[in-house]
């Protein structure tokens, strides 16, 4: 009879054990989903920490922003919402609004001024893509490139145009795999004007022809799926070159020191920044605004730039960015949006990729397994 | 092992070309290092062929000349790549005199009963090779992590400094971050509460039914037995959607307890399985005699049966708690991120950040799991010992 006692009592206490400990913790926390990785870490230098020693409140990161959308259908199917924040991209935010999985904010209102008074909807100007989002930085995919594998004799590659180059620079290369930039690239780079690109993808032919010059080095590119990937091929020499997230870029270049270049030209401009889910209970709503009115003010995102070089989604935040937090370098240079970066830009029309990109995922895979 | 059969010397038509073949593979390696494969493999076999006849007609001494041989190989191996390259070709100057020389001098066939013909003789070490060859491709991967947890860098590669065996290019940083990041640690506290919670139910829960469908006079057993142990066979991502609806619904979507009712599901699979199997071979006259001598059922079923069918309930139980341990994809659905566990963080690491604080990670665990398994061996012959069933 001991052993069952015995047993009973420690199964009992293990349990209990846990199971306080798990309670405890659940009244002041809060889920906040993002991308992982040098990004989250940047939000968690920036945002999280600061406002956790401002307040207490616990903040759980959960990865899973790639699959924010489609986690967000089942939660509304489940009738189970557990998170409270979620950061995506302006397609994808743009959208949840339209399915009702966002809640919309009104930004002069429920946000901060900037410092000089100007209301936060003109702070945030163009960026304000969607009613139910509220933008934090200003990223590009752009190319890097291995230096060491650059043929003797040739120039370096300049800008996503060389990528079709293979005669130029032979090798394997990486791009993402979906068709967001890599279409509105092979057109341009098949002569399209830079103002018809998306007119062009509109019809069959136009998207005929952007899967015709995707042809041409499909057997010479890996698709990569989490953005940790080309920076990886480009650390291995797996590849010659390849497109990733400019951040992602600089942390292998600056502060892993590998002998890696950047392509700058027609870097594919895009949006990143906050929804929060529709349908959150009072408590965790109010919570979660105050969170926001914190983390989304002129000098918290203007701190973001210390440690990514994604740019500050307000304008007031612009003559506050500075040094690394670590590296000490300047980082202006380093922006997406510095003028010698910037020569030639492609600002990704995301209310156009909201209407059209089920459609094109659908072609772009069937033109992937073929 | 005594020597069975005194060989005669071969002919050098017999071993050359077998060690030109070994030469040849090993070519392959090489020659796909250094550019080009073909080359190496023709290059391989030209070489090591001539090294053997040259070996066999040396007028020098078999230790001599193997020594000698080693030497040179580890000269050119250093002198072709640097100090790792250099140990590799020691150990395969070492390999190829010795290779020669145990051809040569027909040793291949000493321990070997003399009536086998060649054909055997030929199958006796192909099977060996066959083996060491299945061995090798299952604890590869395994060996190749361990290393790179060492990298200086923050990528999955093995840098020239790595390869070169110089200290710089080594760090235990990966491990550090592993112990001071919240992330991980929290991970970690996490399957640390789950995996034996999950555990305990699932023993007890597995050996009752074991038991239960045991018994002769319960009906429809075959169809019970095949719908406890559905879990293991129906695809993991089918549960876990299905575990995803019904535990939202009852309100255990993102609960510790969800997580771990879920993985105590599907470890019960496995300790039915093995309590089952241990229970074919208890005898239940034994029961019978207890209840005969007055113990009640749970006295009976604690001071007899149970340690008798203790090693299946153990090893049940090692299977659940694995299964817990490195479950990642019902945890997913099931769990929320307050519930993250190591396989968990360890998924979304190596898809947002590939940082070989993973490979920290999993050098840690496949530790664990070898101390985990050498206890449970090192209990078992204790056991054993105990009980007299071992002569030793």
């Amino acid at each position: 009879m001991k052993r069952i006692n015995l047993l009973l009592a420690t199964s009992a206490a293990v349990s209990l054990a846990a199971g306080s400990a798990f309670a405890a913790d659940m009244a002041n926390e809060m889920t906040i989903v993002s991308w992982g990785g040098a990004y989250s870490a940047s939000q968690l230098n920036a945002y999280h920490n600061p406002y956790s020693e401002k307040t207490g409140v616990k903040i759980i990161n959960d990865e899973s922003s790639p699959e924010a959308v489609a986690k967000l259908r089942a939660m509304k199917e489940a009738n189970n919402l557990t998170w409270d924040l979620v950061d995506v991209e302006a397609a994808d935010a743009i959208r949840l609004c339209d399915e009702g999985l966002a809640m919309e904010i009104d930004a002069d209102t429920q946000l901060a001024d900037a410092p000089d008074g100007t209301k936060a909807k003109d702070d945030f100007g163009d960026l304000m893509v969607s009613d139910c989002f509220i933008p934090q930085i200003v990223f590009s995919t752009t190319f890097g490139y291995r230096k060491d594998m650059v043929p003797a004799g040739t120039e370096p590659p300049t800008g996503a145009c060389d990528v079709f180059d293979l005669q130029k620079y032979p090798g394997k290369r990486a791009l993402n795999k979906q068709p967001v930039a890599n279409m509105e690239w092979a057109l341009l780079c098949d002569g399209v004007a830079y103002e018809d690109v998306y007119d062009t993808l509109e019809t069959d032919e136009g998207v005929a022809r952007a899967f015709a010059k995707l042809d041409t080095i499909k057997d010479q590119t890996i698709w990569w799926t989490a953005s940790a990937q080309p920076v990886q091929l480009l650390a291995d020499g797996e590849i010659f070159m390849g497109s990733a997230y400019n951040g992602r870029l600089f942390a292998m270049i600056e502060e892993q020191k590998q002998p890696v270049g950047m392509a700058w030209d027609w870097q594919m401009f895009d949006i990143d920044g906050w929804v929060v889910p529709a349908g959150l209970p009072e408590d965790r709503l109010a919570r979660v605004m105050d969170y926001l009115y914190f983390a989304t003010d002129t000098q918290r995102l203007a701190d973001q730039a210390k440690y990514i070089s994604y740019g500050p989604a307000r304008k007031s935040s612009a003559p506050l960015v500075g040094k690394h937090a670590t590296l000490g370098i300047e980082m202006a240079p380093h922006m997406p949006t510095d003028p010698n970066n910037a020569k030639h830009t492609f600002v990704n029309n995301y209310t156009w990729w909201a209407d059209y990109r089920d459609d094109l995922d659908a072609k772009f895979q069937a033109w992937l397994a073929n | 092992m005594a020597v069975l059969t005194t060989v005669p010397r071969r002919p050098a038509s017999f071993y050359v070309p077998v060690v030109a073949a070994f030469g040849a593979f090993v070519g392959l390696f090489v020659g796909t290092a250094q550019g080009s494969g073909p080359l190496g493999i023709l290059g391989g076999a030209i070489l090591m062929g001539a090294l053997a006849f040259l070996l066999t007609h040396a007028p020098l001494a078999e230790k001599q000349l193997r020594w000698i041989v080693a030497v040179v190989f580890a000269i050119a191996g250093f002198a072709l790549a640097g100090l790792s390259a250099g140990i590799i070709g020691a150990a395969l100057g070492w390999f190829f005199g010795w290779l020669t020389f145990w051809l040569f001098e027909g040793r291949y066939r000493a321990h070997l009963v003399p009536y086998l013909t060649p054909g055997q003789v030929l199958w006796h070490y192909t099977f060996r090779v066959i083996c060491g060859a299945i061995f090798i491709f299952l604890i590869t991967p395994i060996l190749v992590v361990l290393p790179l947890s060492f990298n200086a860098q923050d990528f999955f590669t093995f840098t020239p400094e790595m390869l070169a065996l110089d200290p710089a290019g080594y760090s235990l940083k990966h491990y550090r971050d592993f112990f001071t990041n919240s992330d991980w640690q929290n991970a970690l506290r996490n399957s640390l509460m789950i995996a034996p919670v999950a555990t305990l139910l699932s023993v007890g829960f597995g050996t009752l039914a074991a038991i239960g469908l045991s018994q002769p006079h319960v009906p429809f057993r075959r169809a019970i037995m095949a719908i406890l142990i559905s879990p293991m066979i129906v695809p993991l991502i089918i549960s876990a959607a299905g575990m995803y609806f019904f535990y939202s619904r009852a309100g255990l979507q993102g609960t510790y307890i969800g997580v771990v009712l879920a993985h105590a599901a599907l470890g019960i699979p496995f300790v039915i399985i093995t309590v089952t199997a241990t229970l074919v071979g208890f005898d239940n006259s034994l029961t019978r005699a207890a209840a005969n001598m007055g113990a009640d059922p749970v006295t009976t079923f604690f001071r007899v049966q149970m340690p008798l069918i203790l090693p299946g309930v153990i090893s049940g139980a090692l299977f659940a708690f694995i299964t817990s341990f490195d479950e990642v994809v019902v945890v997913l659905f099931v769990g929320s991120a307050g519930q993250k566990t190591l396989p968990w963080q360890m998924f979304i690491g190596l898809r947002e950040q590939i940082s070989p604080t993973i490979l920290a990670v999993a050098t840690i665990l496949v530790a664990i799991s070898i101390a985990l398994l050498t206890v449970l061996e090192l209990l078992r012959r204790r056991s054993e010992r105990l009980r007299g069933m071992s002569p030793s």
